[in-house]
């Protein structure tokens, strides 16, 4: 059993600021359980399966490659537009897919929140883990095709930079988990919020350059507000590295740092105050 | 005296007090009309209506400085009525809620069993949702492997493992929850009531368990029931809450013996049904129980209890009918029964009831009073006033030489058998 050192003291008046990480890391297995029930739950009692993971994406890119690419003719980079598409799919999907369910955190785990005690935050983490899974699954499909379309000649990605991927992914990674806590902590008392998510994410979507790059947009006010998205350096960036064609600016990065940053503390701050009383309110 | 063992939970003042604003309005449109409302000097639509007593402006206390020391080892049962705090004090201390004032320290790991099969998961399979449990209650995977044999082995439901926990009997369910939540190396666990669902066959095995563990283990329990058998079978000591405060301390027979003579107070001190608040049950409103009065409270085995209920009613009711649930004095309900159908006009109308109290064997009732309209076939309940009207049955006779015993035979006398001798042919 436990050892005599064991000791948890709560106080009314205290609001500790902290993720308290040593024991979110006591709780790793649970991590673990929920991505893997994730991951379960979506595909029992389908016929194919795990083959949606695949099939999604593919769908998706096809689609765009026709409506934006071949219909609308937006211009790619000079990257061949499936792989283009199907790169900015991957990345949005991830980030979006992370942002959605965390922000529900709350209210779709109240029944489990509400009678049991484990740290919140647990879920949230497995959330983005998750989709961390479903990115890297994309992943093997997008590098098959990038390994064919470079041998071909027709794409030249930027190899030396990959380490540069790690920064694109945390912070991708870290913007999503920041959000979505701040608006789950903020469903606890209104639920409207989560509509804003479903909708927002798509119009911020169009905002950002998934479906199109930096270079369609010309100069002026556009432009500058592009840049600004926090989610414009990841996505840029990451299409540098894999397919060798993204603009990266100076206020692109600045934003998605600073933009981060603060959706994390706030996100954080948030949640560990929702987290104590949201049984109550729910 | 001072009790040597290791202190596993210390409560010092600790309350909580919900807001009512937060308890209803789930969404910004409900506070902005809230809001609204306010600014134009109208009532909160939003407002939650005759639900609770303890109120200061809108906030309610569900629980009031409540100081506690358990140690290790020991098996505290916690009684008290609907809503008196039971289930909040339980969600502090398992960490589910925070108190608003107070602090707590815990030296142990806590587990609990607020609700049986929590994170279940009904299209995975009983074994994934034995570790999935596991880890939820604070077990790790390693100690899940462990015990995995032993509580497959208690939960009885071994040829089902790998099956869809979707697919089992309730029994089944209850019994594969209570195994992993049974088998967690914790130093403290708390159950509400988990132990009510199941056969009496598991429930006896589980209630085993949980002693066991107390002994050899020396773990220590919270126990909350309103089953009083339970609780004396497993807890060493109890305590009483009351309206958000702990009333009572002590030894487990003692604690019960207060609880059931805090009911029985509560009911005798002939409760204003007027200005009773009554909870949320389901009720129309349209006639109301304005006044209950017994003539006589103490009623032999052979009489009649007669009382007389004033109802004032929006409307006349053709068939008005009263319905009696009765309880013993541990809050246990012991039967039921209606009243012939009545016509109410409208207006107040003062009516009497006699109720032959026969088939109860002697001790201390008390009784919910429900207002209903017998209409095609159907009943429609217009109030429902709990514990208003309390009563003792006196009687002498014995049963061929024993007193009647409660603990084993009941509240209810059921009829005498017959018995003759056959005549040989």
């Amino acid at each position: 059993m436990s050892e005599d050192s064991y000791h948890i003291y709560v106080d009314a008046k205290k609001q500790p600021f902290s993720m308290n990480l040593r024991e979110i890391w006591a709780y790793r297995d649970l991590i673990w359980l929920f991505t893997k029930r994730t991951f379960k739950l979506i595909y029992k009692q389908t016929v194919l399966g795990p083959l949606w993971i695949i099939l999604s994406p593919l769908f998706t890119s096809i689609v765009y490659t026709v409506i934006f690419g071949k219909i609308a003719e937006l211009s790619t980079d000079g990257i061949p537009q499936f792989l283009f598409y199907m790169t900015g799919n991957a990345l949005w999907s991830f980030f979006g897919g992370s942002l959605s369910q965390t922000s529900v955190a709350f209210i779709s785990n109240a029944h489990v929140y509400s009678k049991v005690y484990f740290p919140r935050l647990t879920i949230p983490i497995s959330n983005v883990i998750s989709s961390a899974i479903q990115l890297l699954i994309h992943m093997v499909l997008i590098v098959c095709l990038i390994v064919f379309y470079t041998a071909k000649g027709m794409l030249h990605p930027n190899l030396a930079y990959l380490p540069a991927l790690i920064p694109v992914l945390l912070f991708t990674a870290v913007l999503s988990f920041g959000i979505g806590t701040m608006v789950s902590s903020l469903t606890t008392k209104y639920r409207d919020l989560n509509f804003l998510v479903g909708f927002g994410l798509r119009l911020w979507m169009y905002a950002s350059p998934v479906i199109y790059p930096v270079t369609q947009v010309g100069n002026g006010v556009l432009r500058n507000a592009l840049l600004w998205n926090p989610m414009t350096a990841p996505m840029e960036m990451f299409r540098f590295v894999l397919l060798g064609a993204g603009t990266v600016r100076w206020q692109s990065v600045l934003s998605t740092v600073l933009f981060a940053s603060a959706a994390l503390v706030l996100g954080i701050m948030l949640f560990r105050r929702a987290e104590k009383t949201f049984v109550d309110t729910i | 005296m001072e009790d040597s063992r290791k202190v596993m939970i210390r409560l010092n003042g600790i309350g909580k007090v919900y807001r009512l604003g937060q308890i209803g309005n789930g969404t910004l449109q409900s506070d902005l009309q809230s809001w609204w409302a306010k600014v134009r000097g109208r009532e909160d639509p939003n407002a939650m209506i005759g639900q609770v007593r303890r109120l200061e402006g809108d906030r309610f206390i569900a629980l009031e400085n409540i100081d506690l020391t358990v140690r290790k080892g020991e098996r505290l049962g916690i009684i008290g009525g609907n809503g008196a705090g039971k289930s909040t004090l339980l969600k502090i201390i398992t960490r589910i809620t925070a108190p608003t004032t107070g602090h707590m320290d815990l030296y142990g790991k806590v587990t609990s069993m607020l609700e049986v099969g929590t994170g279940f998961h009904s299209e995975m399979t009983g074994r994934e949702n034995v570790y999935l449990n596991g880890s939820i209650l604070g077990m790790t995977k390693k100690q899940t492997d462990e015990m995995l044999d032993e509580i497959i082995e208690f939960s009885e439901v071994r040829d089902f493992i790998d099956t869809p926990v979707k697919r089992y009997s309730s029994g089944m369910y209850v019994k594969l929850a209570f195994a992993v939540a049974a088998h967690l190396k914790s130093d403290i666990v708390i159950m509400d009531e988990v132990l009510a669902v199941g056969d009496l066959a598991f429930q006896s095995k589980c209630i085993r368990k949980m002693l066991d563990a107390s002994r050899d283990e020396d773990r220590t329990i919270l126990y909350v029931s309103h089953n009083m058998e339970t609780v004396r079978r497993l807890c060493s000591r109890c305590i009483v809450l009351d309206e958000g405060r702990l009333v009572y301390d002590g030894e487990t027979e003692e604690a019960i013996r207060y609880y059931s003579e805090y009911l029985m107070k509560q009911a005798m001190e002939e409760r204003d049904a007027s200005t009773y608040v009554r909870r949320d049950r389901n009720i129309t409103g349209l006639c109301r129980i304005e006044d209950v009065y017994a003539h006589e409270t103490d009623v032999p085995q052979d009489g009649t209890l007669s009382f007389d209920v004033s109802v004032q009613c929006a409307c006349s009711v053709e068939r008005m009918i009263l319905r009696l649930v009765v309880s013993n004095d541990a809050g246990m309900i012991v039967g039921m029964t209606f009243s012939e159908s009545i016509r109410c006009e409208e207006g107040r109308n003062d009516l009497r009831f006699r109720f032959p109290v026969h088939p109860l064997a002697a001790g201390r009732y008390v009784c919910d009073l429900v207002l209903c309209e017998f209409e095609e076939d159907r009943q429609t309940r217009h109030d429902f006033v709990s514990k208003i009207l309390a009563f003792t049955v006196t009687e002498n006779r014995t049963y061929f030489g024993n007193a009647w015993k409660f603990r084993s035979w009941g509240n209810v006398k059921l009829e005498e058998v017959s018995a003759e001798r056959k005549a040989h042919e």
